[in-house]
């Protein structure tokens, strides 16, 4: 609650803030308020209280998913750095957008009311929009942010099409009263209304988590937007995305399982499947990474698939934590490195890493644990990450499709290596010079290499079960 | 205690070792590997004084899964850390001979890599054993591939990395499967286990046995590696730059040997009787193709990548023969394979940082000028045909004994490893040392002190594993014993 006001009077100061001649000290100031904003909503864990007439819930899953969503926006912002140096004139308003997109992902972490996922998803995604196009001059950010906003309309509209075909079934727009109201039906004539509701809603926000089959604009749209934005794309909107996601079917329709299941379990496998083969045939790494978010969607759905029709206490929900914390954490320092990269060879393809290693051996490092994680190799969070999230649906039986899953993993290690071989075993260009690292970069990307590295060894020893 | 300072040594100094350059760097790898050695030395003192009990260390890491850090040493485990502890110094020491660009990260590295194998050799929770035996493979990787000289190091570390990781994922899979079975069948997560002892005390019908034995193999068939599962094996040991060959074939070919006995044999007893045959017979494969491959090879790193591909064959026939004799001469060719190896590869990389070239061809005559290095040559080289007297000796003989027990006329095939170890090996060293004169006879010189320093240790072992195996064979007896016990021998 604390930290949804405190986002909003921390983005309306910044764009005041745009007034300053200089930007020098936006960077600063708006890390400053993300710590303050991520602080003040740990001090909601265990102190849960619904809001607004029961709209909002302040409850542990909130306190945890925000604080996924804001550590990433926190540690992602040292990446903007060559905006500041550049004298980008709009910088206050992206950051002044990226804190409001913080406050729709937190509402779409905490909603109670249909209503407020709605108005969530909105904010964050309208944020998008503008952000994915903020290169104006580019014809290629300009098509992304063209391609994000048509995409995302008609998504938003199937959305919210479903939600007034659930209220029209249920009769509420409660997230707990529609779990009652699809568990005991008040008029059986009025299931298929509830069925094609239900199957509007997860298009729609499958379409968020850029889910197959609806992942189609994430490749183009992800290589267009500018780095910076894309790194905050595809963590802070897949994270809430996913959080809203579970909510929706563990809370609302658990009753309903064995209609979304198989659909689930079919957009999962399609997932990993077009994720990971997509993946393997790119040459640039930002594309790769592009398709690689994709698949990671397919194992977060994985985790949707081991729900067992409760928030609190579930193998799932614990899982999903897990892994989009190790997973946004991974996907920051691997796009960050990029950024670098790309900001000053000027490319965003492997060959662009090559000999990285013997003239940065930080960022060569950074992005080699960012790999490993990404593909779930032991000793980083991304292992236990996919462990939790394979354990929770063997356990409810889906041992197909984690099998299917593994395979798909072992796939996947095939183009995380890229990266790593670029950067140690390829001889450098020899006109390019080392890349320069700023003091703040640098703490940040040992900070979240070890990050990962705790995440893989000790930190499941308390957080296995957080939730 | 001592299991964990065992296992965290190394990755202090590895941590340590990037602050450091030059002479201190070296000084740091070294001394911390031999405080290592002494560390497993006083560990065999202890376990010869007060038994087993007091290595076993057991916290709760993941309480929700019920997955714990659970470490122990048993005599056999015991034997193995003492293999490794042993060879790291050797192998760095081999790595100073070198000139080695970045070599604080190079010897950080090796480091990591013990703690990972040691890892291994005592890890007592299926997924502690998995989190290492993957851990091993991160820093092996970079040592071959960012050090390794060929151009061809790219797709052959990249295979390397796969077969292993794709291997090493099957036995996951098995493992998540047992794990599954440990507890109830409904309700929390928490009251399974992925303890080794729960693992043993399941009771599985002999159908899901059957194709558990597979899953569980995969990693440790690539890993040794059995034909057919070996093809990355000779090109990795070639492309390699020797400390990390002599990593891979001293030390972690023992990871599969090892993780055959303690994961496989006992866990899946049924599985093991049903398809025991099918891998002898692979097993009895390898060693007759490693051989007659060997014999034609012109470089001779490959050639001992080959001939090691033929003496792991025979270590897996041993160790699926589930015969006592078996078992123990595979534990002792464990040993005595990881002195030899280690040693021909020094010799091999001593003989090229010399004459500049690994090809037999170009070789010849060697020496009237090294008489040091050719009897070291000889000694290491003997101990792998396995002369009498030697450690190689004892190993193999065991070894076939139990495959004799098991079918005559395989231990019939089997034996034709040790004929042909001679054709292979003692023509390569009449080539390369006796023979007509080549470019290099005139200028080539003896090993110098540093290098024999080096030796002396490898022979020493060499002959107390050949004159007194019972030193060793003592340590490992009961946990062989209760291994076969738990496999229903």
């Amino acid at each position: 609650m604390t930290s949804i006001i405190l986002l909003s009077v921390f983005g309306i100061i910044n764009l005041f803030l745009g007034f300053l001649r200089s930007n020098k000290l936006l960077l600063p100031l708006v890390m400053l308020a993300l710590l303050v904003v991520f602080g003040v909503n740990l001090l909601d864990w265990n102190q849960g209280s619904p809001l607004f007439y029961n709209m909002l819930v302040v409850d542990n899953y909130l306190v945890a998913f925000t604080g996924i969503v804001v550590l990433t926006a926190l540690v992602l912002i040292p990446f903007s750095r060559s905006y500041v140096k550049t004298g980008e004139p709009n910088l206050a308003e992206y950051y002044s957008l990226l804190l409001f997109s913080l406050v729709g992902a937190i509402m779409m972490i905490g909603y109670d009311h249909l209503i407020m996922l709605f108005v969530g998803i909105e904010i964050l995604s309208i944020s998008m929009y503008v952000l994915a196009g903020s290169d104006k001059r580019n014809v290629r950010s300009n098509e992304a942010a063209l391609k994000y906003f048509l995409m995302g309309a008609f998504a938003t509209g199937i959305l919210l099409f479903g939600m007034a075909l659930l209220y029209g079934a249920t009769g509420t727009f409660h997230v707990s009263a529609i779990g009652t109201a699809v568990a005991e039906p008040a008029n059986a004539s009025l299931l298929p209304m509830l069925h094609i509701g239900i199957l509007l809603m997860i298009i729609g926000l499958g379409f968020k988590v850029s889910a197959a089959p609806f992942h189609f604009w994430t490749p183009d749209v992800y290589e267009g937007t500018p780095t910076f934005f894309t790194a905050f794309m595809s963590t802070v909107v897949k994270t809430a995305g996913f959080a809203a996601f579970l909510k929706l079917l563990a809370q609302a329709l658990p009753a309903a399982q064995g209609f979304w299941m198989p659909t689930i379990v079919a957009m999962c496998a399609l997932t990993l499947l077009l994720g990971n083969i997509g993946a393997a045939s790119q040459t640039s790494a930002k594309r790769m990474l592009a398709y690689s978010s994709v698949s990671h969607a397919g194992y977060l759905l994985i985790g949707l698939v081991g729900t067992n029709g409760q928030l609190f206490g579930s193998p799932a929900a614990s899982g999903i934590f897990f892994y989009s914390l190790s997973y946004s954490i991974a996907t920051v320092l691997s796009f960050g490195v990029l950024k670098l990269v790309g900001d000053q060879r000027g490319r965003e393809d492997y060959a662009g890493l090559n000999g990285l290693a013997k003239q940065n051996p930080l960022l060569a490092f950074a992005l080699t644990v960012s790999m490993l994680s990404l593909a779930g190799i032991p000793l980083t969070g991304g292992f236990f990450g996919k462990f939790f999230i394979f354990a929770a649906a063997v356990e409810h039986g889906a041992i197909g499709l984690v099998v299917f899953a593994v395979v798909m993993s072992m796939v996947s290690i095939y183009y995380y290596l890229k990266p790593v071989i670029a950067m140690y075993l390829q001889p450098a260009d020899e006109t390019s010079a080392p890349i320069e690292v700023d003091g703040v970069q640098r703490l940040t990307l040992i900070v979240l290499a070890l990050l990962t590295i705790a995440l893989g060894t000790i930190a499941p020893m308390f957080m296995s079960g957080l939730l | 205690m001592l299991t964990a300072v065992l296992l965290f040594l190394p990755l202090a100094a590895a941590l340590l070792l990037h602050f450091t350059k030059g002479g201190t760097a070296r000084a740091l790898a070294l001394g911390a590997s031999l405080v290592e050695f002494a560390l497993a030395a006083y560990a065999a003192v202890q376990y010869k004084l007060q038994g087993a009990a007091g290595f076993d260390l057991n916290y709760a890491w993941i309480p929700s899964f019920g997955i714990n850090f659970h470490v122990g040493m048993d005599g056999l485990s015991l034997l193995l850390v003492l293999l490794t502890t042993f060879l790291v110094p050797i192998i760095l020491l081999t790595a100073f001979k070198h000139d080695y660009h970045n070599p604080s990260a190079f010897y950080a590295l090796v480091l990591f890599m013990q703690t990972g194998l040691i890892g291994v050799f005592t890890s007592l929770d299926a997924f502690l054993f998995y989190f290492f035996w993957e851990v091993a493979l991160i820093p092996i990787y970079f040592l071959a591939g960012v050090w390794g000289q060929s151009e061809r190091r790219i797709q052959v570390t990249f295979k390397f990395f796969l077969y292993t990781i794709v291997g090493s994922l099957f036995m996951l899979a098995g493992f998540v499967y047992l794990y599954l079975q440990t507890g109830p069948a409904t309700g929390s997560l928490a009251l399974h286990s992925s303890e080794l002892s729960a693992f043993y005390n399941l009771k599985l019908s002999a159908a899901e046995q059957s194709w558990l034995f597979w899953l569980i193999f995969a990693a440790f068939a690539v890993k040794m590696p059995i034909f057919p599962f070996h093809t990355w094996q000779p090109d990795t040991y070639t492309e390699s730059p020797t400390p990390a060959t002599m990593l891979l074939s001293g030390i972690m070919l023992k990871m599969g040997v090892y993780g055959a006995m303690r994961w496989l044999l006992p866990v899946v007893p049924l599985g093991v009787s049903q398809w025991g045959k099918v891998v002898m017979i692979l097993a009895v494969i390898g060693i007759l193709y490693g051989a007659i491959i060997a014999i034609r090879q012109r470089d001779v790193k490959r050639l001992i990548a080959y001939s090691s591909l033929s003496h792991v064959g025979l270590m897996a026939a041993g160790l699926f023969s589930l015969t006592q004799i078996g078992l123990q001469g595979t534990v002792v060719q464990m040993l005595a394979h990881g002195v030899n190896v280690v040693g021909m590869f020094f010799i091999a990389d001593a003989l090229e940082r010399r004459t500049g070239t690994r090809l037999i061809a170009d070789l010849g005559g060697l020496t009237r000028r090294t008489p040091v290095l050719t009897v070291c040559f000889l000694v290491m080289l003997l101990s792998t045909v396995a002369l009498p007297l030697t450690g190689g000796f004892v190993g193999e003989f065991l070894l076939l004994a139990g495959v004799y027990q098991y079918n005559a006329w395989l231990g019939a095939v089997a034996a034709l490893t040790i004929i042909f170890s001679a054709v292979y090996l003692l023509r390569m060293f009449q080539r390369v040392m006796l023979g007509p004169d080549s470019a290099h006879s005139e200028t080539i010189t003896d090993l110098t002190g540093g290098e024999l320093l080096i030796m002396v240790p490898l022979i020493a072992l060499v002959f107390w594993l050949g004159l007194f195996p019972n030193s060793f064979l003592h340590i490992s007896e009961p946990a062989i014993q209760q291994l076969l016990t738990l496999a229903g021998r």
